[in-house]
C-alpha cells in the first residue's frame, strides 16, 4: 500500500525523542510543581505524536486508539494532580516541591 | 441407609452451638443440647448395632470426604464400623450420655455451664473419631482431641491455680505417649505405604513374619502411646493429679472412655501385636506392674476420688494384662463392665461430695448411709461390681481374665496368675475400707443442708435415673453383654465355665476374703488400727504408696528440676543458638536502614531513580 505521508517516519520520531527528553529534564531539574505538571504533558504527547506516526505509516487504527488512551490519562492525571497542587499551596504556602519532603525514612 | 456419619455428627453440632453462643442461652436450653445431642448420638448408636446385629454384613463403612492428598499418602474421612468399635461407641455414647444427664443437676451451681457442656460434647465427638476412624490419621485426630478435653476439663475450674498445674501435667505427661504414637504411625507409613487400619491389618497378616524386628518396634511404639493415655506404668502420674476436674468429667473422661482409648488402640492393632512375642509379653507386664502398683497405693488414699482413680488405673491394668495374655475379648468386656460400674462409683461419690460441701477426704465423712441412701445403694452396687462378687458385671470379666491367664500358654502363666489374684484380693480390700470410711462409722463432719430445690440433690429424677441404669448395667451388664463381646475376636473359649476344681474355687473365693478381712483390719473392734499404723515400718509403707510409690518424686528430681535448671541457667544465655537468631535481628536492621535511606521524600530523585531504572532496563533488553 502506497503512504501518503511526506514527512519521513524518521523525522516524526526524532521530534518526538526530542520533546520527551525535553520533558523529562523539565521534570527532573525544575522544581515548581506547576512546571512539572506541565514537563509532564509535554512527555505524554511525545508518546502521542509517536504513535499517531507509527499509526499512519502501517495505516493502522491502533496507534489512534493509543492516543485516546493518553488523552484519556492526561485528564485522569490533571484532575489528581491540580487537587495535590490546591493542598500544597495551602499546607506549605509554596509551589516548591523540595519543600514537602516530609515523607522520608 | 445407615446413619453412621450422624453419630459423631450430633456431638460436633451441640459443641459449635454451644462454642459460638458464647454461654448466652439459658441454662435449660444448654442442658437439651449438651446431654440431647449425645442422647440422640446414643439412639442412632443403638439403632447402627441393631444394622449391624441383624445383617451379616458387618463392617460397616461411611462414605468418606478426602482429608489430604499428598502424593500416594492419602487421608480420608471414613468411618468404620465392626464389633470393636460398636462396644466402644455404645459406650461412649450410652454412659455418656448418662453422665451428661446427672452433670446437669451436678454442675447446676457452678460458673461457667455452658462451657462446661461445651467441652463435654467436644470431647464425645472427638472420642467417637478415636473410635470410629478407619484411618491411623483419624484416630490420632481423635487421640489428640481428647487429650486437649481432657486438659480443658481438669483445669475447668480455672481460678483455682493447682487444678491448673493438674491439667498441664497430664497433658504434658501424656504428650510422651503421644510422641511414642506418631513414631509408631510413620513408621507403620513406611512399612505399609499407607495409614488405612484394615488395609495395614490385612498386610500384616499377610507379608509380615513372627520375627520382624521393625514389628516388635512398632508394637512396642503404639503400647508407649497406649500406656501415656491409659495411665499405665511408667506414665500414671497424671490420672491422680487429673481428678482436680468436676465428678461428671472424672466419670466420663477418666474412668469410663478416654483412659480405655489404650486398650482399644491395642486391640485395634490386633494382628500386629499377635506377631511379636515380646510385645504381647510388654504389654501383659505393664497391666499387672501398673496393677499391683495402682493397688497397693488405693490401699492408703484419704481422697475419696483418689481412691477411684488409683482403682481405674489398676482396673485398666487388668485390661492390658488381658490383651497381653491373649485374652482379648475379656479384656474388652472388662473394659465394658468397668465403663458402667466406675461411672456409678464416680457419680455415686460425686454426689456424696457435693453433700460434703465439696469434701473429698473420707475421713471427715463418716456414718452417711442414712442421710444419703440413693448414693449409698449406687456405691454398693458399683462396689460390689469393682470386687467382682458373683453375678455381677465385674464377676464374668474379671473371671474370664482370670481363667484365662491361667490357661495360657506363657511361661510366665502361673506368676501372672498370683499377681493378678492378689490385686484382687487388694481391690476388694481398698474398696471395703472406702465404704466404711465414706458410710458408716460416725459423722466426722457436718453435711451440706439438702435442699428439696437444689438441681443436685440425690433424690431428683437427673440423679436417680442414671444411678439406676447404670446400677442395672453394672449387675446385668455381664450377662447380656458377654455373647456380644466374645464374638469379637472369634475366641469362644473364655466363658467363665464353673468347673469346680482349685483355681475356679480361688478366684470366686477371693472377693470374699478380702471383704472379710478388710471388715477385720477397717470396721471391726477386734483389731487395734492404732498399733498397726503406728510403727515405723508400717508408717514408712504406707508413706510410700501414699505418693504413689515414689514416681512423681523421681520425675521431678530427674526431669523437671534439670530442665529447669538447664532453662534458667546463665550457661544458657547468649550461646550458639542465640548467636543465630540475633544474626536475623541484625541482618533485618541492617537491611531496613540501608533500604530507609532511599526514602528521601525528595519527588525529584524519586522520578531520576525511576528513569535511570528505566533505563538500565531498556539497555539490558537491547543489549541481551
Amino acid at each position: 500500500m502506497t503512504t501518503a505521508l511526506s514527512i519521513p517516519l524518521e523525522h516524526v520520531f526524532f521530534l518526538a525523542i526530542i520533546l520527551f527528553l525535553i520533558g523529562a529534564f523539565g521534570v527532573l531539574i525544575r522544581r515548581n510543581i506547576i512546571f512539572m505538571l506541565l514537563s509532564l504533558e509535554i512527555m505524554m504527547n511525545a508518546c502521542g505524536l509517536a504513535f499517531v506516526a507509527a499509526g499512519a505509516r502501517w495505516a493502522e487504527p491502533d496507534g489512534q486508539i493509543m492516543f485516546m488512551f493518553i488523552l484519556a490519562l492526561a485528564a485522569a492525571e490533571v484532575a489528581v494532580a491540580l487537587g495535590l497542587v490546591v493542598q500544597l499551596a495551602r499546607r506549605f504556602e509554596t509551589l516548591d516541591i523540595d519543600r514537602a519532603e516530609e515523607l522520608n525514612g | 441407609m445407615h446413619l453412621l456419619w450422624a453419630i459423631p455428627a450430633l456431638p460436633l453440632a451441640g459443641f459449635l452451638i454451644l462454642l459460638l453462643t458464647e454461654g448466652r442461652l439459658p441454662r435449660s436450653v444448654v442442658s437439651s443440647i449438651g446431654a440431647g445431642s449425645v442422647g440422640l448420638a446414643a439412639l442412632l448408636t443403638g439403632y447402627v448395632a441393631w444394622q449391624v446385629m441383624s445383617s451379616d454384613s458387618a463392617p460397616f463403612t461411611s462414605s468418606s470426604w478426602t482429608w489430604m492428598i499428598v502424593g500416594e499418602f492419602n487421608v480420608s474421612f471414613r468411618l468404620f464400623v465392626d464389633e470393636l468399635s460398636l462396644v466402644m461407641v455404645g459406650v461412649i455414647t450410652g454412659v455418656g450420655f448418662l453422665i451428661h444427664w446427672y452433670a446437669t443437676g451436678y454442675m447446676s451451681e457452678e460458673e461457667g455451664y455452658s462451657r462446661f457442656f461445651c467441652y463435654m460434647n467436644l470431647f464425645v465427638f472427638a472420642m467417637l473419631m478415636l473410635v470410629m476412624g478407619d484411618n491411623l490419621l483419624l484416630l490420632f485426630l481423635g487421640w489428640e482431641g481428647v487429650g486437649l478435653c481432657s486438659y480443658l476439663l481438669i483445669g475447668f475450674f480455672h481460678k483455682v491455680p493447682e487444678f491448673g498445674y493438674a491439667a498441664r501435667k497430664a497433658f504434658v505427661v501424656t504428650r510422651v505417649g503421644d510422641t511414642f504414637l506418631i513414631i509408631a504411625l510413620f513408621l507403620l507409613f513406611h512399612q505399609v505405604g499407607s495409614l488405612e487400619i484394615q488395609q495395614g491389618l490385612i498386610f500384616a497378616r499377610e507379608n509380615m513374619s513372627d520375627a520382624s524386628m521393625m514389628n516388635t518396634i512398632i508394637c512396642l511404639l503404639l503400647l508407649g502411646g497406649a500406656v501415656g493415655k491409659s495411665a499405665q506404668v511408667p506414665l500414671q502420674t497424671w490420672l491422680p493429679d487429673a481428678m482436680a476436674g468436676p465428678t461428671p468429667v472424672s466419670a466420663l473422661i477418666h474412668a469410663a472412655t478416654m483412659v480405655t482409648a489404650g486398650v482399644y488402640l491395642i486391640a485395634r492393632m490386633q494382628d500386629y501385636f499377635m506377631l511379636s512375642q515380646t510385645a504381647m509379653l510388654c504389654v501383659a507386664a505393664v497391666g499387672l506392674v501398673t496393677l499391683f502398683i495402682a493397688s497397693f497405693t488405693a490401699l492408703v488414699q484419704s481422697d475419696i476420688k483418689r481412691v477411684l482413680a488409683y482403682s481405674t488405673m489398676s482396673q485398666i491394668g487388668y485390661m492390658f494384662f488381658a490383651l497381653g495374655v491373649g485374652a482379648w475379648s475379656a479384656g474388652l468386656f472388662h473394659l465394658m463392665t468397668h465403663a458402667f460400674f466406675k461411672a456409678l462409683l464416680f457419680l455415686a461419690s460425686g454426689s456424696v461430695i457435693l453433700a460434703m460441701h465439696h469434701e473429698q477426704n473420707m475421713f471427715k465423712m463418716g456414718g452417711l448411709w442414712k442421710k444419703l441412701p440413693i448414693p449409698f445403694i449406687a456405691m454398693l452396687v458399683g462396689s460390689a461390681a469393682l470386687v467382682a462378687l458373683p453375678l455381677t458385671s465385674g464377676f464374668f470379666s474379671k473371671d474370664a481374665i482370670l481363667l484365662k491367664a491361667w490357661k495360657s500358654d506363657s511361661e510366665f502363666a502361673t506368676l501372672f496368675w498370683v499377681v493378678a489374684v492378689i490385686a484382687a484380693f487388694l481391690t476388694s480390700l481398698y474398696t471395703v475400707r472406702m465404704m466404711v470410711l465414706t458410710f458408716f462409722g460416725k459423722p466426722q463432719s457436718e453435711m451440706h443442708e439438702l435442699k428439696k430445690e437444689s438441681l443436685w440433690h440425690p433424690n431428683r429424677i437427673r440423679t436417680v435415673v442414671p444411678f439406676g441404669l447404670l446400677a442395672v448395667l453394672s449387675i446385668a451388664g455381664g450377662w447380656m453383654g458377654f455373647e456380644f463381646t466374645s464374638d469379637l475376636f472369634g475366641d469362644k473359649g473364655v466363658h467363665a465355665e464353673l468347673h469346680f476344681d482349685l483355681i475356679a474355687f480361688l478366684t470366686l473365693g477371693i472377693p470374699f476374703a478380702g471383704i472379710v478381712v478388710g471388715y477385720f483390719v477397717f470396721a471391726s473392734d477386734l483389731i487395734d488400727r492404732r498399733n498397726l499404723i503406728k510403727n515405723k515400718m508400717s508408717e514408712l509403707l504406707s508413706k510410700f504408696w501414699g505418693n504413689g510409690w515414689g514416681f512423681d518424686w523421681v520425675y521431678d528430681t530427674f526431669v523437671v528440676k534439670p530442665f529447669r535448671f538447664i532453662a534458667q541457667t546463665r550457661l544458657n544465655r547468649n550461646d550458639v543458638v542465640d548467636l543465630f537468631f540475633n544474626l536475623i535481628k541484625f541482618l533485618a536492621n541492617l537491611f531496613h536502614h540501608i533500604l530507609s535511606m532511599f526514602q528521601t521524600g525528595h519527588v525529584r530523585w524519586y522520578a531520576f531513580t525511576m528513569l535511570g531504572g528505566l533505563l538500565l532496563v531498556l539497555l539490558a533488553v537491547v543489549w541481551v
